[in-house]
This record gives C-alpha cells, structure tokens and sequence, in this order.
C-alpha cells in the first residue's frame, strides 16, 4: 500500500481528542457502545463499504460495488468518512487520508450512530457479534464452493441474493410454529375469556366462521397465511434443495435481518449522528480556521441533492426542528398538549428510542418543514425528469411510500401448491406503483432456480390484474379474471 | 464509563488485504463472459465500430444487472430536494438522448431497460474474439520475416514471484540446509530456501503473411454494405496485428476500376458507378507478381462485394479466382445481400462452380451474421483443410 501512514502522533493526538470528544458526549448526555476504532487506508474502507460489514461473504457483485465505490473515490465524486458497525463494542474505521480535524467530527458523529444503536428500539434485536457471524458464515460459504464449485454456489447466491431483501422484519413478533398452529387448531380455538363491549364482534366473526363451514372445504391452503418471508419459507418448504443450499438461504436472510434495522432508520440515524456531531465539535476549543473547515465539512454532508433525498439533510433538519418546537412551544402547543418549554434535547431522546424514519416523518414532517425544505416528487416524461408534486401532504407521503418495506415491492407467498403441483405463486400487493416486469421476469428465474418448480407472480400492470409465469423453459403472461383471484 | 475502556484505537497493516479485489476480479472475469456470450452482437456494435482510435469502449450487458423485485423506474415517482424556488413542471434532470454519451442507441429512452456497461480496451475484446482462430492453410516460406514470442520455462532463481514458486526443490533446499545442521527434515522454512521458476522468451520465426483486403466500393454498395464489410475488416486488421507482429495488409478498393489505397481511405472513401470485380482480382495478381513472391508468403486474399457485378464479367472473374489460387493460401469472398430475401447473386452462382476447400464464401444479410463470417474465415484447419474450430 503506498499511502502515507499517519504517523504515531497522529494516533496519540487522535486518542487524546477521542477521549475529550468522549468527555463532552457523556457531559451532553449521550450513552453509546463502547468504541473501537480502527484506522483503514481508502482501500479497506471501500470495501467494508461495499459488503457492509467486514469478513463478510465474497460474490461477484460486491466486486462491482466495490469498484464502482473505489473509482468515485478516486475521482473524487464521493467520498466514505465513516463506516460503524452495530456490535457491543461498536467498531468505527476511520480513514487513514483524512486529516485530524476531519477524522475528530467523525469520531463525533460515530458516536452519535452508536448512542442511536444502543438506544433506538428497532434494533433491540440486533446481535452484538454479528462480525464473528458473517466471518462465520463466509467461512461455511467458502466450504461450499470447495465442495461443489464455485460456479455452482455463485449460481445458487445470485439467486438468493435477487430476493434477500424479501424477509420478514417484525422480528419482534414471534412465529408460530407448524406444531403450534395444528395444537391450536385441534383445540377448537376456544376463545380466551374477553370482557369488554366489544365482545359481541368476536361473535360476528363465528358466524361468519359457520357459514364457511357450511361450503365445501377448498383444499389446505399452504402457507396457511400469505408468508412474506420468501427466504425463511423457501429454506424450509424448497422440494428439492441440497442441505448447503438451504443454509445459504439461511445465511443471506440472517444477514439482511442484520442490516434491515440500518435501513429502516437512515434518515433518523444520520440525523442524530449530524446533530450530536454539530453539538459536540461547538464545544471543543477550535481555532476559526478549524472552525471554518468544519463547517465546509458539515456543509458537504449535509448538501441537498435534486434527485435524491440526502438523509443526513433531512434527518438532521428533522430533528432541529424538534428540539426548536419543544424548546419554544407555541401558545397553542402549551395550552393544547400541555408542552413546557425547555424540554427540545428531552423530546429529541424520545425520539431517537421511539422512532423509525416512517414514523418520524408521519409524526414530525411538517407543511413548515417540506416547503423550508423544498421537498418534491419527481417524475419521468418523455426524456425528462420533471417535478409533479409540491402539495406537502402529497410529498411526505410519497417519501414515505418510497421508504415502505425498504423501498421494494412487498411480495408474498399465496400459494407453495399452485395448481396442486407445487409450483410457487407469489403476489406482489400493488399499492399505485407498478413492477418494473423485465426486471421482474428475469427475478423470476432466480425464484425458479430456487423453488425448482414452475414460478408465478401476481402483480398489477395499466390498471389490470396479471399473472407472470416461469416454468424453467419459458415466460408468459396471463391477463386475470377479478373473479379468479382468490 | 470509565474513560479507560470506553474506546480504543489501532491500526494495522492491511496491504496483504485483498478481497475487495479478488471479487472484483470475480466480476471482470464475469464480465469477460458475458461479452463472449454476446460477441456476436458486439461485434457489429457501430459504437465500436466507428470509434477511431478510442482504446477503451463501452459494451452493454445485460446478464450482469442484479436482477431484483422492483419498482419501474421510469412510472415511480422519486423524491428530491430543490433551491427553495422549486416549482412544478420544472425539470430536474434530462434523459441522455440516443447516440449522446451512451453506447446503445435506444438505451436512454427504454424504461427499464439499462444495462451495466463494460469497459474494456480494443485489444481485449480482440484477443477474446479470435481466441481460438488462426492463419489458415500457413506454410513454412523461405523468408523468415515474421517472428513469434513464446515463453519457456528454462531456468531456477531464488528471487520471483511467488506465482512460480518451485515447491519441489524449495522443500529440498530447505532440508540440504536443515541437514546442514544436523537434522534433515522439512521445517523452519526461510527466504533463503524459497526456488523459484523462471522463464526466457524465445523468438520463433514463422512464415510470412500478407492479407489483400479487397472491398466493393460501387454505388451498388449501400450504407448496410460498406458497414458490414468495414465492420469484417476492421476486427480482421486488429486480429492480425494483435496476434502476429508482422503481417502485410495491402487495401485494395474498386468499382470498375481497382486502386490501392491507405487503410483510412478504404474504411472512409466511397465511390460511385458499376461494379467490375475481376478489375480488383486483376490488380491483386499485378500486386502478388511484383511484391509478393508466392514462394516467400502466404497470401490470402479476401474480397467483400454485394454481389452485382457486370454479367459479362462473372465468368472472368472464376478464371482469375482459379488463377489466384494457385499463388495463394486462402481465397475468402464475403457477399453482403440485404434482407434474406434476396436471392444470391449471379457472381455467387458462378462461384459455386469452385470445388476448391481453398475457396470460402459467406453470404452475410444481417450484422449478427459478422462473427459468424469471422469465424468460417479464420477457423484454424487440419491438414485435410476441415475446420478444427467449429463456426
């Protein structure tokens, strides 16, 4: 490697400003994870950045993430200051390049990502040692390609990688097991004791429940409840997959369990981290110049963009603006909801235990915030990417409906007995925004590759229902009767 | 906290870390498959094509997207962040138009449907071409003019990279130094036992060769036409000089009259007015006679033409095809017929008189038809002339 190595007391010097750093956020109120920190030259960043966490399993196409990564840093069209991984302790790496001011706000904002981890409820589940995990993982992948190629397991991860964000997140709720579902069957479901007015509706539903009866039984339906975790269903239920395939299922839905918390809270994560980053370096004792070239930093991150939302931006807006109304409530917000003022750094703690980035936009993007911000939803016509939408009910809720389920398209199992042959139906629920079906189709490969029988997905295309078909051979459509939905 | 085990910090070497690397190598080497998958679409890509002297280009694939569930880019409504002047109907980006910037003309206005993009040199994409092509029908000639390199292992070092490491004689010199000592076995390995292998180029000389390119330049010849015969010509030309150091190219353009002309003229100039091929076969002889002695080169003549030729002409020209064979390894004609339903051409049906193996003729009607034509040219060939690598 032939960047230059920071000197030992570029080390010292940054061990003594992480302490002080340290001193200000437990004075200031934060409590993160202990913190590792670990100084990468650009290189190693990169590819942390690019497989998310390291020691994580190889493939192709963190290669390419990884290259298209390095080569924007290169040219200088973005730039990693900052890569935390969620463990109790927390490791942070910061870059060897970056000069001691740049890598101090980092150390400030790491902390700030770190208090959120270990305050902030989605990730009350998380595992505190997922890099021992995913270097396991790698280690059993890696044993797989000896075993039966690499070709042949790249193969069957190009597949699973093409649906891994389909999980199931509430990993809060606990599932029931098949024993668990026919005990419960076989006890006649009997009602626990309720009392409260309501009772009566729960006898509407036994009504109903007899009238099913009464009608000829439709075969068992399998999955019994439409299942959205396509990973979990197909490592269990797949006819005909090898024990190692059914593992990496396994693993790359363990993995995206991991980093889904991450997903869901970006916006208020990078928010909270901007915010604690900004408070703690206003206390340390900076020169102007130091002062100034922070503030170009902070500037830089927190930039707004055209065709994106910059979260950092966003959140941090967010949640200045928070503290703002709970600090200075307004007349109508002291006789109203009873807010005294003064309480803006409190509602902020709430807030980062309490939220996700879809709840904290429902509860705290306000009209005052979108058009400060001019926020807008923009679209395609023609050649062009033209705004549509400024009205700012209409924008938040498009922001929200881009970050529901992640971004993707919510798909389902309906049915693992499709046409009583086992072939796989899926059901994408259309909700205004229709499949990009290329893309589509050819995911549909890599369903089949899996399942191993014929695939099929039901989706919503110009207004009319249709059904897209697999069958390892070839693809077709099938424009659907209403009435032939079940 | 106690400050003590609140946070620490440490750096370590990790210039041996390469896994980053390694899967992007994974990548490139998919890539690398991907464009063999696709060469014959590649090949006729006029992005390509026309690109002089460009050495790194662009090639769309399609079996590298990470396919997912996902929404329609182009029917999605995406969100962004203005000035504070924002308002509705105002655009915010611009769609590159077809031709502009990307490689595949109708990429930009396809919802959907974008492709990663490859890039590789010309040089690459050349050698995976002709990977397993050759010179056909190449005889040792007296001159020995053309030299190849070729690498031999000949030698033992005991500084190299680790790549060649000789492990047998690295473990023996470890034990020779270990029963120096007293104990004869393999352990304790050190620098100063490591052997490696290493190699020496030699030159070997082969036979000369020289390519008469001749091309149909008529006013018959269409836009279609001179591209697919420029499109043949120009992965011709960079196949030899990719492969072989020095091969003779001599351009040859006619209508009814044939010239020698530079490479650039050929790909460049067009002419006009009828169509007298034997001109070019005439000149070819005149040229092989005074610069080419058949007893010091292989020759190999290669003709692109649609086909309309003077009638009277046709029977000239199987006279002169007949004659050049006698002097030369190879005789390629390449008919370039628009559309299949054309009819091949008179000049093609007097041709099919010729029982010589010597003698190829393709019919190309569409651009994907080029590797193919590639491929029956320069399949390398038994004795028997039977092509070894199949088209």
């Amino acid at each position: 490697m032939s960047a230059p190595q920071p000197d030992d007391r570029y080390v010292a010097k940054l061990e003594s400003a992480i302490e002080e750093i340290w001193d200000i956020a437990q004075r200031m109120g934060i409590d993160p994870y202990p913190v590792h920190f670990e100084l990468v030259p650009s290189t190693i960043m990169y590819e942390f950045g690019a497989y998310g966490l390291p020691g994580r399993f190889s493939h192709w196409s963190r290669g390419k993430a990884y290259y298209r990564m390095k080569t924007e840093y290169d040219y200088g069209l973005s730039k990693i200051y900052e890569l935390v991984v969620n463990t109790n302790p927390s490791y942070a790496f910061l870059m060897e390049q970056n000069d001691l001011l740049q890598n101090e706000v980092v150390v400030a904002h790491v902390l700030g990502h770190c208090d959120f981890f270990k305050h902030n409820v989605y990730f009350r589940s998380t595992p505190g040692n997922m890099i021992d995990k995913v270097s396991v993982n790698a280690d059993r992948i890696r044993k797989y390609e000896y075993d039966h190629g690499t070709d042949e397991v790249e193969r069957f991860l190009d597949a699973v990688l093409a649906i891994e964000e389909h999980v199931d997140p509430n990993t809060f709720i606990k599932r029931e097991t098949d024993a668990e579902r026919e005990e419960r069957l076989r006890a006649g479901e009997q009602p626990q004791q309720r009392s409260s007015e309501y009772d009566d509706l729960w006898g509407l539903e036994k009504r109903g429940q007899q009238e099913e009866d009464e009608r000829p039984r439709p075969r068992r339906r399998f999955p019994p409840e439409p299942e959205k975790d396509l990973l979990l269903f197909m490592a269990e239920h797949a006819p005909a997959l090898e024990p190692w395939q059914r593992d990496i299922l396994l693993i790359v839905r363990e993995e995206m369990l991991y980093f889904l918390p991450q997903a869901r809270t970006k916006v208020i994560n990078e928010g909270h981290a901007s915010y604690w980053h900004s408070r703690i370096i206003r206390e340390m004792n900076l020169t102007d110049a130091e002062f100034t070239a922070f503030a170009q930093m902070h500037a830089g991150v927190l930039a707004p963009q055209r065709m994106r939302i910059n979260p950092y931006h966003l959140g941090y807006s967010i949640l200045e603006d928070i503290e703002r109304r709970w600090d200075n409530p307004t007349e109508e917000e002291i006789a109203k909801f009873g807010r005294q003022p003064g309480q803006g750094r409190a509602k902020l703690m709430e807030v980062r235990e309490t939220e996700s980035d879809i709840s904290l936009l429902r509860n705290y993007l306000t009209k005052e915030l979108v058009e400060d911000l001019d926020l807008y939803l923009y679209q395609k016509d023609g050649d062009e990417w033209v705004i549509v939408e400024k009205n700012w009910e209409k924008v938040r809720d498009g922001i929200i409906a881009s970050m529901t389920n992640f971004g993707a398209p919510y798909i389902t199992i309906e049915d693992a007995d499709f046409n009583g042959n086992t072939e796989l139906l899926l059901r994408h629920h259309y909700e205004g925004q229709p499949l990009d079906l290329p893309y589509a189709e050819k995911t549909l490969e890599y369903v089949y590759h899996i399942w191993g029988r014929p695939v099929h997905i039901e989706t919503v295309f110009e207004g009319r229902p249709v059904r897209l078909s697999y069958n390892g051979e070839k693809h077709s459509h099938a424009l659907l009767d209403r009435t032939e939905r079940h | 906290m106690n400050p003590s085990n609140r946070s620490t910090i440490s750096q370590h070497d990790w210039s041996l870390h390469r896994k980053g690397a390694i899967d992007q190598e994974r990548h490139k080497k998919k890539i690398r498959e991907a464009i063999k998958k696709n060469l014959a679409d590649i090949v006729s890509e006029e992005s390509i094509i026309l690109s002089d002297g460009k050495k790194v280009i662009k090639v769309p694939i399609r079996s590298l997207e990470e396919y997912r569930f996902r929404y329609d880019p182009g029917r999605q409504q995406h969100s962004g962040q203005g000035n504070g002047k924002s308002k509705v109907g105002d655009v915010v980006a611009t769609e590159p138009r077809p031709g502009q910037g990307k490689g595949q003309g109708e990429a930009g206005d396809q919802p959907g449907v974008d492709y990663y993009e490859a890039e590789v040199t010309l040089d690459e994409l050349a050698a995976m071409i002709f990977e397993d092509l050759g010179l056909p029908f190449l005889e040792e000639k007296k001159q020995a003019e053309m030299e190849t390199e070729t690498v031999r292992f000949t030698d033992i070092r005991k500084v190299g990279p680790m790549a060649n490491l000789d492990k047998k004689r690295t473990i023996m010199e470890n034990m020779k130094r270990n029963a120096a000592h007293g104990d004869p076995t393999f352990h304790d390995i050190r620098n100063e036992d490591l052997r490696f292998k290493t190699w020496e180029p030699t030159i070997r000389y082969q036979s000369n060769a020289v390519i008469l390119a001749m091309m149909d330049t008529s006013g018959s010849m269409g836009d279609f036409e001179k591209y697919i015969a420029r499109s043949f010509y120009f992965w011709m030309v960079r196949f030899l000089r990719t492969k072989y150091n020095n091969v003779k190219i001599v351009f040859i353009s006619h209508h009814t009259e044939a010239k020698e002309v530079t490479e650039e003229e050929f790909f460049t100039h067009g002419e006009s007015g009828g169509t007298q091929v034997s001109s070019a076969y005439e000149l070819a002889l005149q040229i092989i006679q005074e610069r080419f002695n058949p007893d010091d080169w292989n020759i190999y003549p290669f003709h692109f033409s649609d086909g309309d030729n003077l009638p009277w002409d046709n029977e000239r020209c199987v006279a002169l095809v007949e004659k050049l064979m006698e002097l030369c390894n190879i005789f390629g004609y390449g008919e370039i017929r628009e559309g299949h339903y054309r009819s091949s051409s008179t000049l093609m049906s007097a041709y099919g008189k010729i029982q010589d193996p010597k003698f190829i003729a393709v019919t190309i009607s569409d651009k994907s038809e080029v590797y193919p034509a590639l491929r029956r040219f320069f399949a390398t060939r038994d004795a028997a002339g039977i092509p070894v690598s199949a088209p």
